[in-house]
C-alpha cells in the first residue's frame, strides 16, 4: 500500500511524554503524525505503552497516569491546528467523538449493557450537534449502520449489546466512532478476540471508511500481520519509545532496528518461513510421514480405522492417543459430533479451530477434565475413563497437558519447584531426592535457569512461567502433550519461542502431540498434520502441506483467505 | 423474567418455612417441662397435667408444630405467659412504634449513605474522599449501644441537653405524638447504617467509573452529568439494592438494642422483656416476624436487581 | 517483568498501611488493659473486682463507684478479659465453620452447594443478635452459648465469601492441573485453594472479630449476656446507665475502651481489605494483558 501523497497532517504528536504518579515514564517522548486518509499502524507488545499512547490523541489519561511533557494536536477538516492537550476540559469534550474518536479493544465492556445500541451512537449526535433534528440524527444513525455493515431496521437498533455477537458489537463501536465524521480515528486493537474472518471483515470496514472519509486512522496493534493489511506507515513502540517509524513496506521487509526485525522474524508465516526457523529443522521428524501416505491418511483418520498404509512400526504399534466417535452435548446443544483423532509417537497434530468449534472441550475430553462424553478416547491401544478420578495414575502420567494461559496455569502461591514436582510426587513412586533431580533436569530441558525453581510465578516473566508449566507436563516424561492455544496468552517475541522449544522437545523425547490453536499460520512450524474443527466436527484432515496447498473444504478455504499475511 | 422472579419468590417462601421451622424447634430446647417454668417449683403434678392439656403440650412434636404454624398463618400468635393475653393484643401497638424508628432510620441513611457514597466516589482520592472513608470507617465499627451511650452524653445530658434520653410516652397515646422523643433512637439507627451504605454505594461507583463504557462515554465526549447520571448511576441500583437490604435487616437487629437504651415501646423491648421472662409466645412471634421482614425486603432488593439487569429482563422477550 | 525481590506478604503489605497502625495501636492498648487488668487492678487500687469502696455515689477510687459501691477502676481493668476471649473463640469458630463450608460449597457445586446455601440462607435470615435472642430466650444466658450461637451465626457470613473466592479460583488452570494429577479432594481444598483464599479470609477474620466484639458487648449491655457479678464493659454500662450523669465514669470508661478496641480492628480489617484489592487488581492486570496479547 501507499500512502496518499498529502502534506498537511491531521494528527500530530510532538515528543510525548507521560509518568505514572509515581514518576515512572510510560511514554518517553512519542513523536507521529499522521496525514488524512493515512493509517499509521502503532506497534508495540505488551507494556510498550501504545495504549496510553493512543489515549493521549483524546487527551485522555487513565488513572494513575499524568501528561508530563510533549503535545498532540489535530486539524478538524482545514482548519487551524488545535492542541487536545492544552485545550480547556470544555474544548477538549467537544473535540472527544466529533473530531478525534475512539474505537476501543474490547467491544462487550465499552459498550453500556444497560443501553440500546441505536441510542447510544444517537448520543454522539446529540451531545455534538450533529444534524438540525431528531430525525435527521437519527437517519445517521441509519447511515452510519448501514456504512459499518449492520442491518439498521428499527429492532436492530433497539437491541442491547449483550444481544449482539462480538464482531458486530465491534461494528458498533465503528459506527459510534465514524457517527459524526471524525477526521482522526484512534483504533486499539479493535480486533483481538474476534475469529479471523470477522477480523477480515472489520478491517475491510475500517480501510474503507477511513479511504472515504479522508479520515486519519491510528491502529494500535501487536499483530505485524495486520499491520501489512491496513497500515499505510508503521511505528514501533518500545517501552515508551518508538524505535522505528516508516513505511509499512520498508519495516516490515527491511527492519533498521534490531527490536523490530526481532518482531518482524516472530511472526510465523503459513508457508513455514520466518522465524519459528527450527521448525525447519523440526519438519524433518515428519520425513517418516511419506508422501504416498498423504492420500489416504486423510480418510483413515476421519474414519477412525487407523492409518493401514503406515509404515510397518507404526502398524504394529497402535497410535499414542487415538479419539473416536467422541461426542459430548450440553443439554440440546452438541458441542462435539463424532470426532475422530489420532496422533502417533513422535507426531504433531495440529487441532484448528476458531472459538466455539469445540476445540477446548475435545483437548479437556482426552486430559480428563470434560464433562461425560460419548465414544472412546484411548492411549497407546488402552482406552482412557472419562474422568481423571477414575483413570489410573500410569494413565495420568501417560497424558499431560499445558494449559493456554501460563498467568492461570500455575498457584501463585507454589514455587516453580514445587508446581513441577507435584506430577512426580502423586504420580510417581520417586523419592525425594530422585523428584528434586528430575525437576532440575527437566527445568534444564525447557531452557528455564534453575536458579528460578525456588521463585513464585509472579516473580516471573509470561514466557518463563510457560516455560515451567511445559516442565510440569513434561516432568513425568508423558507419552502424549496436550498443548491447549499455548502461545495466546503471551507476546509475538515470546511465542516463537516457546513455539520453537515445543518443536525441540518433541523430537528429542519422541512423544506424541496435540497442538491445539486458532492460528493457522503456526501449522508449517509444528505440525505435520491438521485437523479443522468447526462445529464441533472435523470437516477436514490431512498432512499440512495437503490442507494448506489444497484445502477441500470451504470452510478451510475461507480461514486460509481471511489470515492476514505480512 | 418473570420465572426468575416466580423463582426467586418459591425460595422465599421456602426459607420463610424453613425459618418457622427453626423458630419452632427452639423452644424444644427448653430445659425441663415450660409447664413447671411457668407454674414454678411449688405446683402440683395435676396443675402441671392440667398447663401442658391447656397449652397442647401433651401432643406429639409435629402437631404441635402444625397447631402452631396454623395458629400464626391465621393470625393467632400464641398465648402470652407474661401477661395472660394474646400475643397479637401484646405487639399490635408496638409494631407500629418501631416501623417508624425503622422506616425514619431506613429513609434517612438510605438517601444519605447514597448521596455521600457517590460525592465520596467522583472524588475518589481527594481530601474529601478522605474524610469521608475514615469517619465511615470508624462509626461502621461502633456497636449500637456505644454510638447510642455518646449521643446521650453529648445531646441529652452534659453538653447540649436538648433531646430526651428517655421515649416516656402517656399510656395509650402513640409515641410519635411527641416527635422530639424519636430524634435520638433513630439517629442512632442512622448512624449505624449510614456508613455501610456510603462505602457500598463509593465502591461499587467506583467500579463502575473505572469501567470500560463509562471510559468510552467520556471519550465520546459527553458532558460529565450524562455520564454519571446515565451511564453510571444506573448500574450501581442493583448491587446496592442488596446492600440496602442486608442494612435493613441490621437494622431489626439495632432496633433492639436502641429500643433498650431509649426505653422506646417498640417490638425490640418486648423481645428483651420475653427473654427475660422466658416468655416464648412471645420471643417466638417476634423472631418470627423479624425474620419475616427481612426476608421480604431482601426479597424486593432482589427482584429490583433482577428489572434494573437488562441482560435479566430481556428474558421476557425469550 | 522479572522482579527480583519476593513480594512481601499480605499482613505484611498491610500493616505498612497507616490505617493499620493507628489500628494496631488502638487495639494494643485495649487488649493489653484487658488482659494485664483482672490482675494489675486489685493490686493498684486495693480492691478486688466485687468488693466495696465506700458508699453509693461516694467517690472511691479514681473513677469512683458504681451504685452498688463497688470501685469502677477496679472493676474496669478487669471487665475485658471474658469479653475478648469469648469474642476470639466465637470468631474462631465462625470462621473456621463457614470457611469449610464455603469451600466444600463452592468446590463442590451442585447439590451440596445448594444444600449448604440453602441453610445459609436460613440462618442469614435472623439479624445475628436476634437470633441470639432466641437462643438465650430457651437456654439462658450462658457462656458458651454465647460463643457457640455468635459463631454459627457468622459461620453463614463466612460462607458465602469462602464460596465466592472458591469459585472464583476453583476453575483456574492449576487446579484443573491439580485434578490431572489426581490430588485427592481434600488436599486440592487445603493446598491450593486455601493459600489463595488467605486474602478474604483475612479480612472476614478481621470483620468477625470487630463484630464478635460488638455483639458479646451489646448482649451483656442487655443484661443478657456475661452474667453479674462478673465485671464486664458491657454489663458495666447496663449497671451505671441510670448514673450516667452523675457518675459518668462507670459509664464512659467501658463505652470508651469498647470503641477503641472495635474501631482498632476495624481499621485493621480495613487496612487488610486494600491490601487483598490490591494485589486482586495486580493479578487483573494480568488479565488485561492476556486479553491484549
Amino acid at each position: 500500500m501507499t500512502a496518499p501523497t498529502t502534506v498537511a497532517h491531521t494528527l500530530v504528536a510532538r515528543d510525548l511524554r507521560v509518568d505514572t504518579v509515581t514518576g515512572q515514564p510510560v511514554l518517553n517522548g512519542v513523536s507521529y503524525e499522521i496525514a488524512p486518509g493515512e493509517v499509521l499502524a502503532l506497534v508495540g507488545e505488551s507494556g510498550s505503552g501504545k495504549t496510553t499512547a493512543g489515549l493521549a490523541a483524546l487527551g485522555h489519561f487513565r488513572r494513575g497516569l499524568v501528561h508530563s511533557g510533549g503535545d498532540v494536536s489535530v486539524q478538524p477538516g482545514g482548519a487551524a491546528p488545535v492542541s487536545v492537550l492544552a485545550a480547556g476540559e470544555r474544548e477538549r469534550r467537544s473535540l472527544r467523538g466529533s473530531t478525534v474518536a475512539y474505537i476501543p479493544q474490547d467491544p462487550a465492556a465499552s459498550l453500556n449493557p444497560a443501553l440500546r445500541i441505536g441510542r447510544q451512537i444517537c448520543e454522539v449526535l446529540e451531545t455534538h450537534g450533529y444534524g438540525a433534528s431528531a430525525a435527521e440524527r437519527s437517519a445517521r444513525v441509519v447511515e452510519v449502520l448501514a456504512e459499518v455493515g449492520l442491518p439498521a431496521d428499527e429492532s436492530y437498533r433497539r437491541r442491547y449489546p449483550h444481544e449482539l455477537s462480538g464482531g458486530q458489537q465491534q461494528r458498533v463501536g465503528i459506527a459510534m466512532a465514524f457517527a459524526c465524521r471524525p477526521s482522526v480515528v484512534v483504533l486499539d486493537e479493535p480486533t483481538t478476540g474476534l475469529d479471523v474472518t470477522t477480523q477480515t471483515l472489520v478491517l475491510r470496514t475500517v480501510a474503507t471508511l477511513t479511504a472515504e472519509h479522508d479520515t486519519a486512522a491510528l491502529y494500535i496493534t501487536h499483530d505485524l500481520a495486520v499491520v501489512a493489511t491496513i497500515a499505510h506507515r508503521v511505528a514501533v513502540l518500545r517501552r515508551g519509545e518508538v524505535v522505528e517509524c516508516g513505511s509499512t513496506e520498508e519495516v516490515l521487509r527491511a527492519p533498521s532496528h534490531a527490536y523490530t526485525l526481532e518482531l518482524v522474524t516472530a511472526v510465523p508465516h503459513l508457508d513455514g518461513t520466518g522465524a519459528a526457523a527450527p521448525s525447519a529443522s523440526g519438519a524433518h521428524v515428519v520425513e517418516s510421514v511419506s508422501d504416498g501416505r498423504h492420500a489416504a491418511e486423510r480418510h483413515d483418520v476421519a474414519s477412525g480405522s487407523g492409518s493401514a498404509s503406515a509404515s510397518n512400526g507404526d502398524r504394529e504399534r497402535p497410535p499414542a492417543l487415538s479419539v473416536s466417535d467422541l461426542s459430548v452435548s450440553y443439554g440440546d446443544h452438541r458441542v462435539l459430533h463424532d470426532v475422530a483423532l489420532e496422533v502417533r509417537a513422535g507426531e504433531c497434530l495440529m487441532l484448528l479451530g476458531e472459538s466455539g468449534s469445540g476445540k477446548t472441550t475435545l483437548s479437556q475430553c482426552v486430559a480428563g477434565l470434560g464433562r461425560p462424553h460419548a465414544g472412546t478416547v484411548s492411549v497407546s491401544g488402552s482406552p482412557l475413563a472419562a474422568s481423571t478420578q477414575r483413570r489410573t495414575a500410569e494413565q495420568l502420567r501417560a497424558v499431560q497437558y499445558v494449559f493456554q494461559s501460563p498467568y492461570s496455569s500455575l498457584n501463585p502461591r507454589k514455587t516453580i519447584a514445587q508446581s513441577v514436582e507435584l506430577p512426580l510426587r502423586t504420580l510417581t513412586d520417586l523419592d525425594a531426592a530422585a523428584r528434586r533431580e528430575r525437576v532440575t533436569e527437566t527445568l534444564e530441558r525447557v531452557r528455564l535457569d534453575p536458579a528460578l525453581a525456588d521463585r513464585l510465578p509472579d516473580e516471573l516473566s509470561g514466557g518463563q512461567r510457560q516455560r515451567a508449566a511445559i516442565a510440569r507436563g513434561l516432568v513425568t516424561t508423558p507419552d502424549v502433550l496436550l498443548c491447549d492455544e499455548v502461545t495466546s496468552a503471551l507476546d509475538v517475541s515470546v511465542q516463537a519461542t516457546i513455539v520453537d522449544l515445543l518443536c525441540e522437545l518433541r523430537r528429542e523425547l519422541g512423544m506424541a502431540m496435540l497442538f491445539v490453536t486458532h492460528n493457522i499460520a503456526l501449522a508449517r512450524h509444528v505440525a505435520d498434520r491438521i485437523a479443522v474443527l468447526r462445529g464441533g466436527e472435523v470437516v477436514e484432515s490431512g498432512t499440512v502441506d495437503e490442507v494448506l496447498d489444497s484445502p477441500s473444504h470451504e470452510y478451510t478455504r475461507e480461514l486460509l483467505a481471511n489470515t492476514p499475511r505480512m | 423474567m418473570f420465572r426468575l422472579i416466580l423463582r426467586r419468590l418459591a425460595i422465599s417462601v421456602a426459607v420463610l418455612w424453613l425459618v418457622s421451622l427453626l423458630v419452632f424447634v427452639a423452644t424444644l430446647l427448653l430445659p425441663g417441662d415450660p409447664a413447671r417454668a411457668i407454674l414454678g417449683q411449688q405446683a402440683t403434678p395435676e396443675r402441671i397435667a392440667a398447663l401442658n392439656e391447656q397449652l397442647g403440650l401433651d401432643a406429639p412434636v409435629w402437631q404441635r408444630y402444625l397447631d402452631w404454624l396454623g395458629g400464626v398463618l391465621t393470625g393467632d400468635l400464641g398465648t402470652s405467659a407474661a401477661s395472660q393475653g394474646p400475643v397479637t393484643e401484646l405487639l399490635g401497638g408496638r409494631i407500629g412504634a418501631s416501623l417508624v424508628l425503622l422506616v425514619g432510620a431506613a429513609v434517612i441513611s438510605t438517601a444519605g449513605g447514597l448521596a455521600l457514597g457517590t460525592w465520596s466516589a467522583l472524588r475518589r482520592g481527594r481530601a474529601v474522599d478522605h474524610t469521608v472513608s475514615g469517619i465511615s470507617l470508624v462509626v461502621a465499627a461502633l456497636p449500637e449501644f456505644v454510638i447510642g451511650v455518646a449521643l446521650i452524653v453529648v445531646l441529652s445530658t452534659t453538653v447540649l441537653p436538648v433531646f430526651p434520653s428517655v421515649t416516656l410516652a402517656p399510656p395509650g397515646e402513640p409515641v410519635w405524638s411527641q416527635p422530639i422523643q424519636l430524634v435520638l433512637p433513630i439517629l442512632t439507627l442512622t448512624l449505624v447504617v449510614t456508613p455501610y451504605i456510603t462505602r457500598m454505594m463509593r465502591a461499587t461507583m467506583s467500579e463502575v467509573l473505572d469501567s470500560g463504557y463509562i471510559e468510552m462515554a467520556r471519550l465520546k465526549g459527553l458532558p460529565e452529568r450524562v455520564v454519571i447520571t446515565r451511564h453510571a448511576v444506573p448500574h450501581a441500583i442493583g448491587p446496592v439494592a442488596q446492600v440496602v437490604a442486608i442494612q435493613l435487616a441490621w437494622l431489626a437487629g439495632g432496633v433492639v438494642v436502641v429500643e433498650f437504651l431509649f426505653r422506646y415501646p417498640g417490638i425490640g423491648q418486648a423481645l428483651i422483656d420475653a427473654v427475660n421472662n422466658r416468655d416464648v409466645a412471645v420471643v417466638q412471634a417476634i423472631t418470627l416476624l423479624i425474620a419475616g421482614v427481612y426476608i421480604v425486603v431482601n426479597l424486593i432488593a432482589d427482584i429490583v436487581g433482577i428489572m434494573t439487569n437488562p441482560k435479566l429482563r430481556a428474558e421476557v422477550s425469550r | 517483568m522479572t522482579a527480583t525481590t519476593t513480594r512481601p506478604t499480605l499482613l505484611r503489605r498491610a500493616l505498612a498501611l497507616p490505617q493499620a497502625k493507628i489500628g494496631l495501636a488502638l487495639t494494643t492498648v485495649v487488649v493489653a488493659v484487658a488482659l494485664l487488668g483482672p490482675w494489675v487492678g486489685p493490686w493498684l487500687t486495693g480492691h478486688d473486682t466485687t468488693g466495696f469502696a465506700g458508699k453509693p455515689f461516694q467517690s472511691g477510687g479514681i473513677a469512683g463507684t458504681d451504685g452498688l459501691g463497688r470501685d469502677v477502676l477496679t472493676r474496669f481493668l478487669a471487665g475485658g478479659l471474658t469479653l475478648l476471649i469469648y469474642a476470639v473463640l466465637a470468631t474462631a469458630l465462625g470462621l473456621v465453620l463457614g470457611a469449610a463450608l464455603g469451600m466444600v460449597a463452592g468446590y463442590s457445586g451442585g447439590r451440596l452447594d445448594s444444600l449448604i446455601m440453602r441453610g445459609s440462607d436460613v440462618l442469614l435470615s435472623f439479624p445475628q443478635l436476634v437470633f441470639a435472642l432466641l437462643a438465650i430466650a430457651m437456654i439462658g444466658p450462658e457462656g458458651w452459648l454465647l460463643v457457640l450461637v455468635i459463631g454459627i451465626t457468622h459461620a453463614p457470613r463466612v460462607a458465602r465469601v469462602a464460596r465466592q473466592s472458591t469459585v472464583a479460583v476453583k476453575d483456574a488452570d492449576f487446579i484443573r492441573a491439580a485434578r490431572m494429577y489426581a490430588l485427592p479432594r481434600r488436599r486440592i481444598l487445603l493446598r491450593e485453594v486455601l493459600p489463595n483464599i488467605t486474602g478474604p479470609l483475612m479480612v472476614e477474620l478481621g470483620l468477625r472479630l470487630t463484630y464478635s466484639i460488638g455483639y458479646v458487648a451489646s448482649l451483656s449491655f442487655l443484661g443478657l449476656g456475661i452474667q453479674p457479678p462478673t465485671a464486664d464493659w458491657g454489663l458495666m454500662i447496663n449497671e451505671n446507665r441510670i448514673a450516667l450523669v452523675v457518675e459518668p465514669w462507670g459509664v464512659l470508661l467501658p463505652v470508651l475502651a469498647i470503641a477503641v478496641l472495635t474501631v482498632g480492628t476495624n481499621l485493621i480489617t480495613d487496612s487488610l481489605a486494600s491490601a487483598a484489592a490490591r494485589s486482586s487488581d495486580a493479578t487483573t492486570s494480568h488479565t488485561a494483558k492476556e486479553a491484549s496479547a
